[in-house]
């Protein structure tokens, strides 16, 4: 059911999350400091190359390990199995993509490439 | 002489049945199963041999908890003057406390718990180092007894029953940890498929549980520090 590379990939991913999660809360401090509005923080990461990669990187990690820990819970807890628990972990992988990558699409590039 | 009375109730077929078994000073969990066998219920059927903790045949659920049945002194695990007894958690049951120990056994093979010779008889005998770190390691976990108490503990094997467990990977970990086994490679693939080492959740039910106090938990983070060094290093 969690064969080594699907381990490696979990362990792997929760290693970058770990500095992207202290990032996050770190900027999110930082941001409502002054009391940021919505507008000036788009102002910052529209367009931003950086923020892209923080938060796409992000989002890719967040898809991979939040996919494979639902595997785990779905065979042990709900006794999915075999083509299933496979088809069950991409589609919650690719739908957590999904939705992650155009929130952050959305506040980087959207406005600027269209 | 029996100063009291002990309220057994035993999983069987049928359901829990209650027995009023004479209580002794000095009485096992065994001599209970046994002396309702002898004395109330010859049909009971459960499965012993040594009655030393030496041959791991006689574990059970005692009170819900997994214990060899010969070593635990009933004064040790009794709610009141009741015990409860069962056959063994995770196990196919064959008749009352009998299991089937097959499904433990095929995983030890699985999880290549064999012995990897390449010496012939002509080669003088393998040195083996007492001090060394990897034999202290082996050393550590090579008196399990193989009575399934850990298995029968584990929660990953009772959501997973492709999980090898416990006590097949700790096997796992001793030779792949022994100067005298040569399959590395095969016991590392044994243990990082599907069924392997990384399903364990380090719950620490086998630890603590372990009849003679091994520690598989320990020997499975071994075992998956090992083949995480090998995936980087070797790409395998």
């Amino acid at each position: 059911m969690l064969g080594l590379r699907l381990y490696m990939a979990q362990r792997i991913t929760a290693l970058l999350m770990g500095p992207f999660v202290l990032g996050h809360i770190a900027v999110m401090i930082y941001a409502i400091q002054g009391g940021l509005s919505a507008a000036e923080i788009l102002g910052r990461t529209q367009g931003s190359v950086l923020w892209f990669l923080f938060y796409g990187l992000f989002v890719v990690a967040v898809s991979i390990h939040g996919a494979i820990g639902l595997r785990v819970i779905a065979h042990e807890w709900g006794r999915v199995q075999g083509r299933a628990l496979d088809v069950l972990m991409w589609g919650m992988g690719l739908a957590f993509f999904a939705l992650g990558a155009r929130a952050v699409w959305a506040v980087t590039f959207a406005g600027v490439v269209t | 002489m029996p100063s009291d009375v002990l309220h057994v109730t035993i999983d069987r077929a049928n359901g829990p049945e209650s027995f009023e078994v004479p209580a002794y000073d000095n009485q096992t969990v065994l001599d209970v199963v046994s002396w309702v066998q002898q004395n109330a219920d010859p049909t009971l059927s459960y499965r012993f041999a040594c009655r030393v903790g030496m041959c791991g045949s006689c574990a059970m659920m005692v009170n819900g908890v997994p214990r060899w049945t010969c070593r635990t002194h009933v004064s040790k695990v009794t709610d009141g003057a009741a015990i409860h007894v069962g056959p063994l958690r995770n196990l196919p049951i064959i008749k009352d406390l009998a299991v089937d120990m097959d499904p433990f056994f095929d995983k030890w093979v699985a999880a290549e718990g064999v012995h990897h010779g390449g010496l012939t008889r002509d080669d003088s005998i393998a040195v083996v180092d007492e001090g060394s770190a990897t034999r202290v390691e082996a050393n550590a976990g090579i008196e399990c007894i193989n009575c399934s108490v850990c298995y029968a503990a584990c929660d990953t094997v009772a959501g997973n029953a492709d999980y090898l467990g416990p006590a097949a990977l700790q096997r796992a970990w001793t030779l792949l940890n022994d100067a005298k086994d040569e399959g590395s490679v095969a016991i590392l693939d044994a243990v990082s498929g599907d069924g392997g080492c990384h399903n364990c959740h380090s719950m620490g039910s086998c630890t603590l549980y372990c009849p003679n106090e091994l520690d598989p938990m320990s020997a499975i983070a071994g075992l998956k520090r090992e083949t995480a060094k090998n995936f980087f290093w070797r790409g395998r």
